[in-house]
C-alpha cells in the first residue's frame, strides 16, 4: 500500500463523504426527527439537479447559485407536501403504510412527470471548476468533487447550528419526541413539523444541483440513492446532523478504500455490512440517544 | 326478396370478408427501454422502428395488413421484460416480436421466445444467446459470429500496432450482463495477444465516484485500460482518467454512452485521445449504404422529441431489424416462426446499414465493429461530430481512416 495512493483513498472518500451527507441530511431531518418516511427524497434531489441543469442550459447560471436561490421554491414545494401528507395521513392516524406508500407514489411521479417534460437523455452542467485538478503534492482535487463537498459540509454544518443553537432548531428536535409536550408549552407542533420538512425538501434541492456536478442524471436515476440516504442517518444515529455527517464520513472512506485496495464491487458489501455491525453493538446509532 | 344474382351476393359478401381480414393489423410486439438509464437510446430505436411501420404501411402494409407496433416500457429493468413479452403474446396475442435494446433486457426475454417457438430478432445483445443456443434467435449488432470476441478484438489489434508493443492490461467494467460479457471477450482477445493482466475488476452500478478506481488502475501501471460501462459511469471514468490525469499507452473500449450525442457533447474535449467501440462514425471511408439517408430522415424528427439528435448509433440498425423481419415475413407469405426463422438464416439482407447475412447462431456472419480514436475536439458543442476527423477510424483496416495515436496520457487533450 504506497502513501500517495492512501492518502488519495483516504480525500476521494471525504469529497464522497460530502456528497453522501448532503443527500442524506434532509432524510436524517423527515426520517429521523418527524417521523415522516419520505422515501421520494431522492426524486427531490433528481428535481434539484434538473432545475440546476435547466438553468445552467439555458442562462449559463452556476449550479451552486441555481441550488440557493431556488431553496425558497424547494422549501415552499416541502411546506405544501407536508400540508397535504399531514391532512390525509397523519391527522387520520394512517400514517406507517400508507405514507409510505403516498411518498412511493410522489416518487413515480415526479419521475414520470421529468419524463414528459424533459424527456429521458442524460443531463448535465458546465461550470469552469468542472474538469479542473488541483493538486497538492501527490493528493489530486478534482474540483467537480471538492465544491460539491464544501458546499455540502458549510450545509450541513450550519444546519447542526440552526437546530442545536434556535428556539425552532430545538422546537424541531423536541417535536419528534413529545409532540403533547411541545403543545402543552404553546407550540403548534404541525407548523413546526412543517417547517422542517421544508428545510429537509430544500436540502435536497442544493443536494441535487450537487449531484449533476459530479454526474450527469436521468430521472429514474434517484432510485439508486434510496438504500443510501435511508443507510447513513441509521448509522449515525437518527435524527442527529452530526451523527449524519460521521455516517457519511464513514461510508464515504470505506467504498473509497474497498474500491481502491480490494476492488470496487466489494465496496456496498463492505458498507453495509459497517452498517450492520454498528447496529449490531449500537442499535440507536453513532450517534443516536 | 334479394332480386341479386346469388353469386354476385357471395362474391360481395366474400369481398366484405376480405377486406375486413386485410384491414386486420399485423401486430408487431416488444418491450422497449423508454425510461431507466438506457431510455434515451430506446425512444431513439423506437423512433426509427416507428419510422419503419409508417414507410411500410405507405406501401400498403406487409401482407395486406397495416403494421402495428404493440410495445410497453421495460425500464431498463430486466425483471420486467418475462412478464411483458407473455402479456404481448397471451393478451395482445401479436403476430411478432422483436427485442428491446441491450443485453440486459433481451436475455430475460429469450425463454419466453424459445417456449412459445417464436422467431426472435433482437437489437444490440452481447451474446445474450450464448448458453439458450436458440435457433430463431438473431441479432443486429455487427459484432460477427462471435459477439463478445468481435466487440473487443478491435481494441486490441488497434495496440498491438504500437512499437514497442503493449505487454499489460487492466480491465475494467460494471456489474451488468453487457460488461460482463464485452469483460468475457476482451480476456479471449488479451489471451490471443499475450497481454499479462494486472488488473481485472468489476464495480456496482451505483458508483459515484471512479477517481479510486482509476488511481488503483493507474497503481498497477498498466500498458493498455479497457472499460466495458454503462451510459453514466463511462461519463464517470473518462473525468476520472482525465481529473487523476491517468498515464497509459491506449485507453477506452466498449464503453456504452460515448456513442450518443448528449455525452459526446457533455464530456467534449475530455474524450480526446480516447479509443471506443462505435458503429458508425462520419468519415469518408465510411459508406455503408443507406444509413445517410436515414439519417438525414431521422435527425429532424429526433430533434423534435429531444432524442438522440446524431443518431449515428442505434437508430440505424432499429430500423434495419425491422426491415430484416419484414422482408422475411414478405417473402414466406404468411406468419409461420419457422418459416420465418428459415428464411433469415437463408438470406441475405439489404437494409439501411448495408447488406446483411446471417451466421448459424443469429450473429452477422461477417462483423464490423470498428474502434475510433477521438481527436480535435475543442468544445461542448454538435457540430464537430458531425464533420469527419474526430472520430478516425483505427479498425477495421478496411474502413480505416488514420493510425492511432499515442500514448493516451499526451493526446488527452
Amino acid at each position: 500500500m504506497s502513501g500517495p495512493l492512501f492518502a488519495n483513498a483516504l480525500v476521494s472518500g471525504l469529497l464522497l463523504a460530502g456528497f453522501y451527507a448532503a443527500v442524506s441530511v434532509g432524510i436524517s431531518i423527515a426520517f429521523g426527527m418527524l417521523d415522516v418516511v419520505n422515501i421520494a427524497h431522492p426524486a427531490f434531489i433528481i428535481l434539484g439537479s434538473y432545475a440546476a441543469s435547466i438553468a445552467n442550459a439555458s442562462m449559463g447560471a452556476d449550479p451552486i447559485v441555481t441550488a440557493v436561490a431556488l431553496s425558497p421554491a424547494f422549501f415552499a414545494l416541502g411546506l405544501l407536501l407536508y400540508r397535504f401528507y399531514h391532512a390525509t395521513f397523519e391527522r387520520r392516524g394512517r400514517e406507517p403504510l400508507r405514507g409510505l406508500a403516498f411518498f412511493f407514489g410522489i416518487l413515480f411521479v415526479t419521475e414520470v412527470a421529468l419524463i414528459l417534460a424533459f424527456g429521458v437523455d442524460y443531463r448535465s452542467v458546465t461550470a469552469r471548476y468542472i474538469g479542473t485538478t488541483w493538486r497538492l503534492g501527490t493528493v489530486d482535487l478534482p474540483l467537480r468533487l471538492f465544491v460539491p463537498f464544501v458546499v455540502s459540509v458549510a450545509m450541513t454544518l450550519s444546519l447542526q447550528v440552526f437546530l442545536s443553537r434556535t428556539f425552532f432548531g430545538r422546537a424541531v428536535l423536541a417535536v419528534g419526541q413529545d409532540q403533547l409536550a411541545l403543545q402543552l408549552m404553546g407550540v403548534d407542533p404541525v407548523r413546526i413539523k412543517q417547517i422542517a420538512f421544508g428545510i429537509s425538501i430544500a436540502t435536497a434541492g442544493v443536494a441535487g444541483a450537487l449531484l449533476v456536478i459530479i454526474q450527469p442524471v436521468q430521472p429514474s436515476l434517484g432510485r439508486e440513492y434510496i438504500g443510501l440516504v435511508f443507510a447513513i442517518p441509521v448509522l449515525g444515529g437518527m435524527g442527529s446532523i452530526a451523527g449524519t455527517l460521521a455516517g457519511a464520513a464513514i461510508l464515504g472512506v470505506a467504498t473509497s478504500f474497498t474500491a481502491t485496495f480490494f476492488g470496487p464491487s466489494w465496496a456496498p458489501a463492505v458498507s453495509f455490512g459497517l452498517l450492520l455491525f454498528a447496529l449490531a453493538f449500537r442499535p440507536s446509532g453513532l450517534f443516536g440517544r | 326478396m334479394d332480386r341479386r344474382h346469388p353469386s354476385v351476393a357471395a362474391a360481395l359478401a366474400l369481398a366484405v370478408s376480405f377486406s375486413a381480414v386485410a384491414q386486420e393489423p399485423l401486430k408487431i410486439g416488444f418491450s422497449m427501454s423508454l425510461t431507466g438509464p438506457l431510455g434515451g437510446n430506446g425512444r431513439a430505436a423506437l423512433l426509427a422502428m416507428q419510422m419503419w411501420a409508417e414507410d411500410v404501411n405507405t406501401k400498403g402494409g406487409l401482407l395486406g395488413r397495416p403494421i402495428r407496433l404493440v410495445y410497453y416500457d421495460d425500464q431498463t429493468n430486466p425483471a420486467n421484460v418475462p412478464g411483458l413479452y407473455t402479456k404481448l403474446l397471451d393478451i395482445d396475442k401479436v403476430d411478432l416480436i422483436v427485442s428491446s435494446y441491450g443485453t440486459n433486457v433481451i436475455a430475460p426475454a429469450i425463454p419466453i421466445a424459445m417456449q412459445r417457438k417464436m422467431a426472435f430478432m433482437t437489437l444490440f445483445g452481447t451474446n445474450p444467446n450464448a448458453k439458450f443456443k436458440y435457433d430463431r434467435y438473431f441479432q443486429i449488432m455487427p459484432n460477427g459470429p462471435d459477439p463478445a470476441v468481435g466487440l473487443t478484438k478491435g481494441f486490441f489489434e488497434v495496440a498491438m500496432t504500437m512499437d514497442p508493443k503493449p505487454k499489460t492490461v487492466a480491465l475494467v467494467g460494471a456489474d451488468a450482463e453487457y460488461p460482463h460479457a464485452a469483460l468475457e471477450g476482451a480476456r479471449t482477445n488479451v489471451k490471443a495477444a499475450g497481454l499479462q493482466v494486472l488488473y481485472d475488476k468489476t464495480y456496482p452500478m451505483s458508483t459515484t465516484d471512479f477517481t479510486p478506481i482509476v488511481r488503483a488502475i493507474q497503481a498497477t501501471n498498466p500498458d493498455l485500460v479497457f472499460v466495458a460501462s454503462y451510459p453514466p459511469d463511462s461519463a464517470g471514468i473518462v473525468r476520472a482518467a482525465n481529473e487523476v490525469a491517468l498515464k497509459t499507452r491506449q485507453f477506452g473500449g466498449a464503453m456504452i454512452g460515448v456513442q450518443y450525442a448528449t455525452l459526446k457533447t457533455q464530456l467534449g474535449p475530455l474524450l480526446n485521445g480516447v479509443v471506443a467501440w462505435e458503429v458508425y462514425a462520419p468519415e469518408p471511408t465510411i459508406k455503408f449504404p443507406g444509413v445517410e439517408e436515414f439519417l438525414a430522415r431521422y435527425q429532424p424528427l429526433a430533434a423534435a422529441q429531444q432524442l438522440d439528435p446524431l443518431g449515428f448509433f442505434l437508430p440505424p440498425y432499429a430500423y434495419a431489424m425491422m426491415q430484416i423481419v419484414g422482408e422475411a415475413v414478405q417473402r414466406v407469405g404468411k406468419i409461420d416462426q419457422a418459416k420465418i426463422a428459415e428464411d433469415i438464416h437463408s438470406h441475405e439482407f439489404t437494409t439501411v446499414v448495408g447488406n446483411v447475412r446471417f451466421a448459424k447462431n443469429g450473429e452477422w456472419a461477417e462483423g464490423r465493429p470498428l474502434y475510433v480514436q477521438y481527436r480535435g475536439i475543442r468544445g461542448n458543442g454538435l457540430e464537430e461530430w458531425k464533420k469527419p476527423g474526430h472520430e478516425v477510424v483505427l479498425w477495421p483496416a478496411r474502413w480505416k481512416s488514420g493510425d492511432l495515436l499515442h500514448p493516451y496520457d499526451q493526446h488527452r487533450k
